[in-house]
């Protein structure tokens, strides 16, 4: 009995024994194997709240500001903290419908309903006034500041681009992003973006089982401060932007005018444009959609960087340059015109009326066509050549030396790098090697397969304005307070071409403007020197193209200007390229009738989506 | 005055000091458990930490009355402590209060008592008293069923207060009939019953059947294959498959919905951690970010923000695991299970046979307080809302467990009077 009692008081024992290790067993594969307790326990009191910092402005030239931010606010819902409240006040005060209210009280209890969820996006500080007032009169809502991006004039869409919250697969992407981020999609917003945007803080809260704020975490120990976004410096000069808008009104089509000194670009404009406040905020998405859905005017695609036209008779100069650069082309060569130049199957490529024979100077005064075809097959098939196919790559090398063919390196995103077709393309067309310098004369007077950009256009009058030499064109001159210069477009570009070729063909651009081809362009006070092009279009009416720079000596601008579908160059492109000179030069134009005739020339259908 | 300094020589001061130790523990980390920053007076009576702590002083205060009580009083008495009880558990299901869904609290001016707090005490020293005179044969089915009886009335009493916690730690005195001799077989049986439903709830019922086959015949094989053996252990399958299955049914029969959730969240069938998962799962993210240091005394987010509900009282173990971490969990377990021991130890010394059974008793009772409770947190048992002794917050069920305890550290110094 005695020994059955002492084992029965062991077994009693053992069962405590047994148990409290179970215990400690299991504390310990919680509290020291499981990490994932820890992070629960974070999970519950810890609120990781966005600091989202003011964006970089962007000015003009002349210190005028472009783009800013406005203080708008998120409406937030905590459904857990929620009471009864006057459901349809709410909805009046924020403008939606009681099912609005009942759909998104659904989804953000569906989210979580102890954490806060956006209830209504960017408020408008008007309408954040009159909710100020009355939040306390709705448990559970809150307001929360997301600054808005704001235009401060109606024009440089294209240039300026577009903000909108980051997509998915983007926070994929790049760590830095996080869900409700606003990031640049288009324009300067895009490619300055990481200047842009500065640097988000971070607070943590404390917060309780109601989600009620308990203070900061730690002291604030891993709070980060934000930091502002920096302020660029863009060398657009809003005024002459405007003004470029207001002539291309009606019109397709794009100038681009450039500092020939910098590089700087003074205006680029993209006809038709839009309102970029039209892609801020709520409208955003709507009226995107609308923007993009418009296939007839397509208001949303950059001409100026992404459009490619034919140069036309604007491509004369560069063959002017590069004859004599191969030492085919001399100031006194002349050369007879028939009226045409033809090509020997019964077919030619005619000119205009004019008299003959014209000299180099006068060839581009006038514009001749069988001066140029000449010019081209003589250097294609310059003596020292042993096939076409050198020739016509040593004269492709000079081209692209002048900034065809690649991209320039516009800091815009989205610029094309054009066209100037291999010989490889022409081996494939023709055969190899049975392609002459007949075959593709066309290039010679810069119509065919060549493809132009208008930025491409611009800093080809930038480089004859520089005699020879150019900087990549840029939007952005300076950044941050302290203004330093954008060193990314600091370099000097030196092009093939001798610089004291150039005379000859600047005399001529100035022939052209005084009594030439655009000498209805011509500006009374300021000299300056500008060449006609027409482009080739199957589609429809030729393009208008006119490229300038002004004033002849010490140039200040340099520019193109393409009109879609409206005939001959010396018609639109070449008087509002010299509108645009006198606007940036003189500050005022004092040529009304011609600016009406411009402004007034509606060359296409509106469509409904512009008709705001 | 002699007589008295007697008292306190010849108590036995681990046990006694034990309880202060946890008692104490109980009350830091009660103030833990309610401390909210803008009111933080340790002494602030309108607190849970400033009202335990007079709950505290006056269970010292019954503590030393109970010492200075004559030794023999509570054998004597002990079946009209046990018929009181049963006549309050029966008073407060007319006239009691209401709260949290239990209709079982009696309130006194201020103070809410619980009868069925006390009634563990009247078992405890009914059974002691029953099974200590010698004339009681625990081997008779009559002594067994009385025995039953004195567990099964106030546990009836209780359920029908919808306190259904209470009543199962009556259930462990079964331990005081072990120990007075009842036969390893009907011990066995009554610790297969539960621990069978248990499994059939907790695993593939087809599973534990093929188990329990194989584990047959693997016994008869190892025996010397009798056809008695292999009758026996094929009626005991039989009846396994019976009960295995009924048990399943009962729970979706009988239990009413709550009380089913519990159980299945607590075998891994329902993870609805919004609903009754979410104490269980709130009180294991407590006490597993605890860490081994623990987050420090005051520090614990998930016990300062209050994401256990319950934490003064049925969940006051998840403070300690979440403030003092895997050291201070392991350390209240060791007091805990010393405690036990300290109590079998005298027990066995005891020359009363009314005092030994009454030690193993109190062991008991206290024993399956601490492995419900501290297993309920762990996630270990179904969520059953009974006390950790000595630690949660709450009066009567301090008083209960003091008296209980003191009750045995009487009889304890008592031994020497008898010399
Ligand atoms: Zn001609």
């Amino acid at each position: 009995m005695k020994l059955v009692n002492s084992n029965r008081k062991i077994i009693i024992l053992g069962l405590f024994v047994l148990i409290g290790l179970v215990f400690i067993i299991r504390l310990f594969t919680i509290q020291i194997i499981a990490d994932r307790y820890v992070l629960s326990a974070n999970n519950n009191v810890l609120r990781y709240i966005t600091q989202w910092p003011a964006r970089g402005l962007i000015y003009d030239r002349f210190g005028k500001l472009l783009v800013y931010n406005e203080a708008a606010y998120d409406l937030m819902v905590t459904p857990r903290q929620v009471k009864t409240l006057d459901t349809t006040e709410l909805c009046q005060l924020i403008g939606i419908e009681k099912e609005d209210f009942i759909e998104r009280m659904k989804k953000a209890r569906n989210y979580s309903p102890y954490r806060a969820s956006l209830f209504e996006a960017q408020i408008s500080r008007e309408n954040y006034g009159y909710l100020e007032e009355k939040i306390y009169k709705f448990p559970g809502f809150f307001v929360q500041p997301h600054p808005l991006r704001k235009y401060s004039f109606p024009i440089a869409a294209h240039t300026l681009g577009y903000i909108g919250e980051v997509g998915p697969e983007f926070i994929l992407k790049n760590t830095y992003y996080r869900s409700g981020d606003y990031i640049g999609i288009s324009g300067i917003e895009k490619s300055y973006e990481e200047l842009l945007r500065g640097k988000k803080g971070l607070k943590i809260r404390v917060v309780d089982v109601f989600n009620r704020d308990k203070g900061s975490f730690q002291n604030g120990k891993y709070d980060t401060t934000s930091f502002s976004g920096t302020d660029l410096y863009s060398s657009l000069d809003a005024d002459l932007q405007a003004y470029g808008e207001l002539l291309m009104s009606g019109k397709k089509g794009s100038i681009v005018a450039i500092e020939p000194s910098t590089g700087e670009i003074l205006c680029m404009i993209s006809s038709p444009s839009y309102d970029p406040n039209l892609l801020v905020g709520r409208a955003r998405k709507m009226n995107y959609l609308k923007l993009s859905e418009d296939s007839v005017l397509v208001p949303l695609f950059n001409r100026a960087l992404m459009a490619m036209y034919p140069p036309g008779s604007t491509f004369k100069l560069v063959d002017a340059l590069v004859g004599q650069q191969e030492g085919v082309l001399f100031p006194d060569t002349r050369y007879g015109c028939p009226g045409g130049f033809s090509l020997g199957n019964g077919k030619m490529v005619s000119c205009h009326n004019h008299w003959s024979p014209l000299d180099l100077r006068q060839s581009i005064q006038f514009s001749c066509n069988t001066y140029y075809c000449r010019v081209f097959r003589s250097i294609i098939d310059k003596k020292s050549f042993s096939t076409t196919r050198e020739g016509f790559e040593v004269w492709r090398k000079h081209v692209m030396s002048m900034g065809f063919g690649k991209k320039l390196g516009v800091d815009i995103p989205g610029e094309l790098n054009g066209n100037i077709p291999s010989s490889n393309y022409y081996d494939r067309y023709h055969g190899k090697n049975r392609w002459t310098s007949m075959a593709i004369i066309s290039l010679g007077i810069g119509q065919g397969e060549i493809g132009i950009t208008p930025v491409q256009l611009a800093n080809l009058a930038a480089l004859i304005a520089n005699r020879g030499s150019y900087l990549t064109p840029h939007v952005i001159r300076a950044i941050g307070q302290k203004k330093h210069l954008n060193e990314n477009y600091q370099q000097n570009k030196v092009s093939d071409i001798d610089p004291h070729y150039f005379d000859i063909v600047v005399a001529g651009m100035h022939d052209v403007v005084e009594a030439g081809t655009a000498a209805s362009a011509k500006i009374d006070s300021i000299p300056f020197c500008g060449k006609t092009g027409t482009a080739q279009n199957p589609h429809g009416k030729n393009h208008s193209i006119f490229v300038a720079f002004a004033p002849m000596n010490n140039p200040k601008i340099a520019i193109s200007v393409v009109v879609e579908n409206s005939g001959y160059g010396a018609t639109w492109a070449a008087p509002i390229a010299s509108l645009m000179i006198e606007k940036y030069i003189k500050r005022v134009v004092k040529r009304k009738d011609l600016e009406q005739n411009m402004i007034n020339g509606i060359l296409l259908t509106k469509s409904k989506v512009v008709d705001q | 005055m002699r007589e008295q300094r007697g008292i306190f020589q010849h108590i036995d001061w681990w046990v006694a000091i034990l309880f202060l130790v946890l008692v104490i523990l109980g009350w830091i980390n009660i103030y833990a458990a309610v401390y909210d920053e803008n009111h933080s007076s340790i002494l602030d009576m309108d607190a849970r930490y400033g009202k335990q702590m007079i709950w505290i002083l006056a269970s010292l205060l019954l503590a030393m009355v109970i010492l200075l009580i004559d030794g023999k009083f509570f054998s004597q008495f002990a079946y009209l402590f046990y018929g009181i009880c049963i006549l309050l558990l029966i008073a407060v299901i007319f006239s009691g209060r209401e709260i949290s869904g239990s209709k079982s609290w009696f309130q006194v001016g201020g103070i809410a008592l619980q009868p069925a707090e006390f009634a563990k005490i009247g078992a405890a020293l009914a059974v002691a008293k029953y099974l200590g005179n010698l004339d009681v044969d625990i081997g008779k089915t009559r002594t067994l069923l009385t025995l039953a009886g004195i567990l099964l009335l106030p546990m009836i009493l209780v359920i029908l207060q919808h306190d259904a916690g209470s009543a199962i730690v009556f259930v462990s005195l079964i331990f005081v009939f072990y120990r007075a001799g009842m036969s390893d077989k009907l011990m066995l049986l009554l610790v297969a019953i539960p621990l069978l439903a248990v499994l059939a709830l907790g695993m593939n019922k087809y599973i534990l059947l093929v188990v329990m086959f194989v584990s047959g015949t693997v016994y008869f094989l190892s025996t010397r294959r009798k056809i008695k053996t292999l009758l026996t252990i094929i009626a005991i399958f039989i009846a396994s498959v019976v009960y295995v299955f009924s048990v399943d049914y009962g729970v979706n029969k009988f239990l009413e919905p709550h009380q089913r959730t519990r159980i299945n969240v607590l075998f891994g069938k329902d993870i609805d951690l919004k609903g009754a998962g979410y104490n269980v799962n709130q009180s294991l993210i407590a006490i597993g970010s605890g860490g081994f240091w623990g987050k420090g005394f005051l520090q614990g987010t998930q016990t300062k923000y209050n994401f256990v509900p319950e934490q003064s009282t049925d969940f006051i173990f998840c403070t300690v695991g979440e403030e003092w971490g895997f050291q201070g969990s392991f350390l209240v377990i060791a007091l805990f299970v010393t405690l036990f021991f300290r109590i079998i130890f005298l027990a066995e010394r005891q020359r009363s046979k009314f005092s030994r059974l009454y030690g193993y008793g109190v062991a008991s009772i206290l024993f399956l307080h601490f492995a419900i409770n501290i297993g309920m947190t762990l996630g270990l048992v179904p969520v059953i809302g009974i006390p950790l002794p000595f630690f949660s917050y709450g009066g009567s069920s301090l008083w209960a467990f003091t008296i209980l305890l003191f009750i045995f550290i009487r009889q304890d110094s008592y031994r020497y009077e008898l010399l």
